[in-house]
């Protein structure tokens, strides 16, 4: 694999606050990646630090073969679409996309215009008084339409209706499948994208959690039910993520050692369901805690007034 | 459609080779693009692209360069003879564990089937 984008035993700390915690990953060029994991896990400032927005307390970040900060060349490549973004206050809605027309080298004017109407975007309209959600489709366009070769969208549906949810996706498809990019997605509603995803970073107080290639992950993921001796039996010989259990009878969310060991289940006299990726990724980020002592209680949001 | 069972490209494989072995996709005809497919199925289009390859390599769709991938010839056939073969294992090996499970024996199973086809 190619990777666009690459980050080793990157560690970001803010006045004792540990953001990102030693992160060794890679985002493979040409790939959407789901970006995934709880309130202050760190999905935010590892994203600030791939666009040079942020530099690390230590470790190394390159993006397309250099380092992001203060390098012209390479942010030039890279579109971050941040929840509640801002814009200058005489902004109108048309200004917004002249401004990003002239600042990204493959702008599409032709898509952005379409993307305003599906979106239903009045261009004279001032910036700062659209709604939450409209606010939210002027980057959701500003980002597809930039065709940046590194796209990053850091939950960029705040306020979006469920309609306006589906638009975007769908304008994501369509717009990967005519020019294939590298796109970082940081969202909490799972299910909505997970099959959208190639590949998917889950990150937990810092630390990366799972980075794995997505449909590996559907193809090794289960929950089963039965008798609690024979759940238990079953667990033993690969990896329990989360167990329930009710009079004598367990639900647990498994990791297959090998796929191909999904049959055997049905054999131990298990009933055998598939788990998505937000049931995988819920069970993961519970069964972490316990590993690592108690959750640290410092707020995410606090992060910004402290740099 | 695309559900939560086990890798998409391989769903995507399968709604396919659904289509020809129920005559909807006729041999020789063009299958849908792996575009087509992620648009419809809202699935990442390498992973519709990675489900089409699949059944390429299987002889079931070929591909015609710069127009794109169409259903093989005998391709219904070759599908039916598989699923055959894998029939008991999908469809008969389930029946009979409930069966079990209920205490029903194969013979009663048996003439359930044949009623069953009767009143049909």
């Amino acid at each position: 694999m190619t990777a666009a984008a690459t980050v080793q035993d990157v560690t970001m700390r803010f006045r004792g606050h540990t953001a990102l915690d030693g992160v060794d990953t890679a985002f493979e060029e040409g790939a959407i990646t789901g970006l995934l994991g709880r309130n202050g896990a760190g999905k935010t400032t590892l994203m600030q630090v791939l666009t040079g927005q942020r530099v690390p307390t230590s470790g190394r970040v390159e993006v397309f073969g250099a380092r992001p900060y203060e390098n012209d060349r390479v942010l030039r490549d890279i579109c971050f679409i941040k929840e509640g973004q801002r814009y200058p206050d005489h902004f109108r809605v048309q200004d917004a996309m002249t401004a990003a027309g002239l600042f990204f080298p493959d702008w599409d004017a032709d898509l952005a215009r379409t993307l305003l109407a599906d979106f239903d975007l009045p261009g004279r309209r001032p910036i700062k008084k659209l709604s939450r959600g409209m606010n939210s489709a002027v980057g959701i366009i500003i980002g597809l339409a930039s065709r940046a070769p590194l796209t990053l969208f850091d939950e960029p549906y705040l306020g979006l209706d469920a309609v306006a949810r589906q638009l975007f996706y769908d304008r994501l498809i369509a717009a990967y499948a005519e020019h294939p990019r590298t796109v970082v997605l940081s969202t909490h509603l799972i299910e909505e994208i997970a099959g959208l995803l190639e590949h998917v970073l889950l990150l937990d107080r810092g630390r990366v959690l799972l980075d794995a290639d997505a449909e590996s992950l559907r193809n090794s993921a289960l929950t089963v039910t039965g008798p609690e001796e024979a759940v238990q039996a079953f667990a033993r010989k690969h990896e329990l993520l989360h167990t329930e259990s009710l009079a004598g009878r367990s639900r647990a969310v498994i990791r297959l050692a090998r796929p191909a060991d999904r049959g055997s289940a049905a054999a131990h006299g298990l009933s055998v369901e598939p788990t998505n990726l937000q049931q995988l990724v819920v069970a993961m980020s519970l069964q972490a805690p316990a590993a690592r002592g108690p959750r640290s209680l410092t707020p995410a949001t606090d992060l910004e007034e402290v740099s | 459609m695309i559900d939560d069972g086990g890798p998409i490209f391989r769903q995507v494989a399968d709604l396919i080779e659904n289509a020809i072995v129920d005559g909807s996709l006729a041999e020789e005809t063009q299958a849908p693009s792996s575009n087509e497919l992620a648009a419809f199925h809202r699935i990442n289009p390498a992973t519709a692209a990675k489900g089409l390859n699949e059944l390429v390599t299987d002889g079931v769709l070929y591909k015609r360069r710069g127009v794109g991938m169409f259903v093989a010839t005998g391709a219904r056939e070759q599908l039916l003879k598989r699923r055959r073969s894998e029939f008991a294992d999908q469809y008969v090996r389930p029946l009979m564990a409930e069966a079990q499970k209920l205490g029903i024996p194969a013979r009663d199973l048996a003439a359930m089937i044949h009623e069953w086809e009767t009143q049909r």
